[in-house]
């Protein structure tokens, strides 16, 4: 806390103009005096001698001449063990201990830290003294539920320090001092466990940023196979209300092959963040057997919170992501929804009268969606491991319209696009991912030539199925009826899953290879099939069948059993593959 | 205590900017005009320049009529004396009973920390087979009536009003016509719900800034009623006024509109409204069910888009019935395995037989030949529409289940309903 004051002289709905004097930086954060209590605001404008801050809370009852705090710090979130298992408000304060302090309500003017300040963690040094450190790079480790917590240099020290002394192995609070560093002046730092760190600066204590190579599998078998998603990429999932945006975040935060998952629920439903913390903690992460929530932060800034801190909240999230990739980790930042986060920036551009660019959006909308994204990475640390961020975010189009400017800023800049289409939720279709209109950069967990040749089949299908409403079936060539028929089955049996059941919503990277080789033999076969009925009929029981396969456990005999029968519906129609799908299959041996 | 100003710099609509200092944001004062004394609320301080927006409108203010701040918030009065009470959107009574003054609660309070919340899980009963069978509503949803003009939406809420299991219900009215009122306040009465009713309401012909404030109040109390342990439902029609008047304000007062003339922070203000319905961990509940009106029909106008993001679900009335496609109860999964085991596995198939029906209608009305399945589905969608889904319908929903067997019992055979098994054995109706 600075010495420095302020007084307020104006006041516009969360925007508070202050006369201060002194100096005071951008992005600052002060506290507004009112009524006994201090509420957390942000410098975010600042004219002569005349500061505009955005209030983190409501601003009834401040009146002008009230006293303004400066900080000198900008907003920051603790970093450290005992982050993993909380639930955060946008601002990093854990909601169960305001709960106890505060009761039912979000009492304005409360705050807590972000880490428990009395528990003890067991520290074990991995430094010597008289070694060389820089930021990022760490010196001890405490356990931190399945995860080996490293203990870092802070990241906002810059150059080299020498290690002068070190802890014992033992147990510390995070604001204990465990080490002192020493810079090239002699001049001694004593650091603890914890450290704070600013949330709208990126974290770029790496080596390396790496091309994001390597495909995070999320289960989900549209996405995985034919729109998939890297480890240190970034994906969006626009949709209309109700296609399901929500639902499919929520399954892929439970089923995503990564180490820690964090859900950013931002100016969304609070009924949604009380149905992950009921279910997260009864539920079992299938990489360590420990329960689901210990691998999960819910960040959470829901719709009726204030809405500076809504914006605030997505960049905790990915602060709090980055410094786990520091360890090593693979992260899942889930953002639901940056729509609300883009409002609460044309909110606030509103308030400071800049001139409106589209749809009433400030016209840094685009740099600001940019640089939120480009925070995901897949990075070489300076310890030779690998770690990643990699960001989903959903879009809430007015309209269900995707022409409007956020969906279009966020296209530009992410790497993976799941469009949710309203006819595919409204024929009860999961995940309403729309084939037709998705797109991803990068590599599906089959195949690449595979991928496409089903997806051609889709495009084929949807084409004649277009036609078929004017000339109707009569009209339709057998030939036509059969891609019809197939681009159906490939629809229900492959593309849609069932996200209550078990084995079904976990369908994992081999059993998608193995199911999609036999997809392709069926698709990419002819059969004797002369009359359109009979087609039907024989389509019908393959797909019956195949759904039914989808449901037993890849690998177990009944498994085996179902694909004999499977494989006896395909010789029954006298199935012959086309030389075209014989070199796929032949090529993926 | 009280600060009196006489200095009104301007008057813009219903918006004055006064110069006085030592003045809060968001306090309320009193405007004393030739026509009588209207509350006014500070939204915008600049300097010694403040601006309020007057509750009784612009009209007729002066520039030398006198302004006192009162040093306080919008409130309202909370005690068990509100039952059966009518007040306006200042909150004077709008019956012939006394103004209450005791317990004054601010309105428009802080958000219920979510940690404080419990996963809602029990049903709402409303005796109403197309929600309580088909998309049951459950205690501490959110849901709005989507619906056209000239629907019976006032009818549906009277009559949920009337049959729902609740302990409270507050009725707040927005821009409400005045037959409406008197229609609502009739049906109550005589239903014999007055007692436990509290209603604010702002009729058409009232000044707009009273309509913004009906759905504060009305939550206020609602949430005061919760904390005591009660189940509280409440009713809001119409929530597309209380959009129009906030636009008209934020118009007024010259702030960039964002889409259609709305104001950016359309998404925030409902939101924050009706985030408002909740189920403590310890104590009781908040229902709410808002009728928002869409400009010709439209679901992607701003209000029912935006509402849309927000609620859990919707139900769509339509040609004087509640849609069942287009309308969704998203929390009817956290209760409806639990009520009787054929209810889900009833509700999937008639609706599924009744998507089956409407196609059948639109192929016999472009002239095709019906065959022996298409009578069944014909006869079947015509007793469904008649004895489930017509509004004045009125049963448990024991009794709805075991008429929906009835139904399907009378149009098909066993095998041709798709459900399984065990259930048509247990269930199926001897003829």
């Amino acid at each position: 806390m600075t010495e420095n004051k302020g007084k307020v002289v104006s006041v516009n709905g969360n925007l508070v103009s202050v006369r201060f004097d002194g100096s005071v930086s951008m992005n600052e954060i002060c506290y507004v005096n009112v009524d006994g209590k201090k509420l957390k605001s942000e410098v975010i404008r600042i004219r002569g001698d005349i500061a505009q801050i955005q209030v983190y809370e409501m601003t009834n009852g401040i009146k002008c001449g009230d006293a303004v705090d400066f900080t000198g710090d900008m907003l920051s979130a603790q970093l450290g063990p005992g982050l993993l298992g909380q639930v955060y408000d946008g601002l990093q304060n854990p909601l169960h201990v305001l709960a106890e302090q505060a009761g039912w309500f979000l009492e304005r003017g409360i705050y807590a830290d972000g880490l428990n300040a009395e528990k003890k963690w067991e520290f074990t040094p991995t430094a010597k003294v008289g070694d060389t450190l820089r930021a990022g790079e760490y010196f001890g480790t405490v356990p931190e539920g399945p995860f080996t917590h490293k203990i870092f240099v802070p990241f906002y020290l810059l150059g080299n320090y020498t290690l002068k002394s070190i802890a014992d192995k033992g147990e510390y609070t995070v604001n204990e001092t465990v080490a002192v560093l020493a810079d090239d002046r002699g001049r001694e730092i004593p650091v603890s466990m914890s450290f704070k760190w600013p949330v709208k600066r990126a974290v770029k204590c790496y080596s390396e940023r790496l091309a994001p190579v390597e495909t995070m599998e999320t289960k989900v078998r549209l996405i995985d196979s034919f729109f998939p998603v890297a480890k240190g990429g970034t994906y969006c999932t626009p949709g209309p209300f109700g296609a399901g945006k929500t639902v499919l975040q929520h399954t892929t935060s439970k089923y995503a092959d990564v180490d820690i998952v964090i859900i950013a629920a931002c100016g969304e439903r609070a009924g949604e963040v009380v149905e992950t913390l009921t279910e997260f903690p009864e539920l079992t992460d299938p990489k360590t057997g420990r329960s689901l929530m210990e691998r999960t932060i819910i960040i959470c800034n829901t719709s009726s919170m204030p809405v500076a801190s809504r914006e605030a909240s997505v960049y905790t999230s990915v602060t709090l992501a980055e410094y786990y990739r520091q360890m090593g980790l693979n992260v899942l930042l889930l953002a639901d929804s940056t729509s609300r986060w883009a409002q609460a920036l044309r909110e606030m551009s509103g308030r400071l009268e800049e001139i409106p660019g589209e749809e009433a959006f400030p016209a840094y909308l685009e740099s600001y969606i940019a640089a939120f994204y480009e925070r995901a990475g897949y990075v070489l640390l300076p310890d030779g491991s690998k770690g990643s961020v990699t960001i989903g975010g959903t879009v809430s189009p007015a309209g269900g319209n995707f022409e409007e400017p956020v969906t279009q800023a966020t296209l530009k800049v992410v790497g993976a696009f799941h469009g949710l289409s309203r006819e595919r939720s409204d024929a009860r279709k999961y995940p309403a991912i729309d084939p037709l209109i998705s797109w991803s950069k990068y590599r599906t967990v089959t195949d690449g030539a595979k991928s496409a040749f089903c997806k051609n089949i889709l495009l084929d299908g949807n084409e004649i199925g277009a036609m078929m409403k004017v000339v109707g079936e009569e009209g339709t060539s057998i030939s036509d009826y059969v891609v019809y028929l197939k681009s159906e089955m490939l629809d229900a049996v492959y593309l849609q899953q069932n996200s209550f059941d078990l084995t079904d919503a976990n369908s994992t990277r081999e059993r998608q290879c193995y199911v999609t080789d036999k997809l392709i033999k069926i698709l990419g076969s002819e059969y004797a099939l002369s009359e359109k009925d009979e087609a039907r009929a024989f389509f019908n029981r393959m797909r019956q069948k195949f759904i039914d396969w989808n449901y037993e456990e890849f690998g177990s005999s009944s498994f085996a059993k179902v694909e004999g029968d499977i494989d006896a519906i395909y010789a029954d129609g006298q199935g012959k593959t086309t030389p075209e799908a014989e070199r796929l299959l032949k090529d993926g041996e | 205590m009280n600060k009196v100003f006489n200095k009104i710099e301007s008057i813009t609509g219903n918006v004055i900017t006064v110069k006085a200092d030592g003045v809060r944001n968001n306090e309320l004062a009193q405007i004393s005009t030739r026509f009588g004394k209207s509350l006014a609320q500070v939204n915008k301080i600049d300097g010694d320049t403040v601006s309020l927006q007057v509750f009784a409108g612009g009209q007729g203010v002066s520039t030398g009529d006198e302004v006192r701040f009162l040093g306080h918030e919008m409130r309202v009065s909370f005690s068990e004396d509100l039952l059966g009470r009518i007040f306006d959107g200042s909150g004077e009574p709008r019956d012939k009973g006394p103004a209450l003054t005791e317990n004054m609660k601010s309105i428009g309070g802080p958000s219920v920390n979510p940690t404080k919340r419990i996963l809602a899980n029990r049903m709402m009963r409303t005796n109403i087979p197309m929600i309580d069978m088909f998309n049951t509503l459950v205690v501490s949803q959110k849901l709005p009536i989507f619906s056209i003009s000239g629907e019976p939406y006032n009818q549906l809420l009277a009559r949920i009003a009337l049959q729902a299991e609740a302990d409270v219900i507050i009725l707040g009215g927005m821009g409400l016509k005045y037959d409406d009122f008197l229609y609502l306040k009739e049906e109550l009465s005589n239903g014999g719900a007055l007692s436990k009713t509290v209603m604010f309401i702002h009729t058409a012909s009232d000044p707009t800034v009273e309509c913004m404030m009906i759905p504060d109040m009305v939550l206020a109390t609602a949430e005061q009623f919760a904390l005591q342990n009660k189940d509280v439902l409440v009713l809001l029609t119409d929530m597309t006024n209380f959009a129009d008047a906030m636009k008209e304000i934020a118009i007024t007062q010259e702030q960039v509109p964002s889409n259609r003339g709305y104001p950016g922070d359309l998404y925030s203000q409902l939101a924050s409204r009706y985030e408002k319905a909740v189920d403590f961990d310890d104590s009781g509940s908040v229902t709410v069910l808002a009728v928002t009106t869409m400009p010709g029909d439209d679901v992607t106008h701003p209000v029912p888009d935006n509402t849309g993001y927000i609620t859990e679900g919707q139900y769509y009335l339509k040609g004087g019935r509640i849609e069942p496609f287009g309308s969704l109860s998203r929390l009817k999964q956290n209760v409806n395995g639990k009520t009787r085991k054929d209810h889900r596995a009833l509700m999937d198939n008639m609706i599924r037989m009744y998507s089956s029906y409407k196609e059948t209608i639109e192929k016999k009305n472009m002239g095709f030949a019906m065959s022996r399945w298409d009578e069944k589905l014909l006869r079947y969608g015509k007793l469904f529409e008649d004895k489930l889904m017509d509004l004045s319908v009125n049963l448990t929903l024991e009794e709805a289940l075991d008429l929906g067997w009835e139904i399907l019992a009378e149009c098909f055979e066993k095998d041709e309903t798709g459900i399984k098994s065990d259930l048509t054995d247990e269930f199926w109706p001897d003829k």
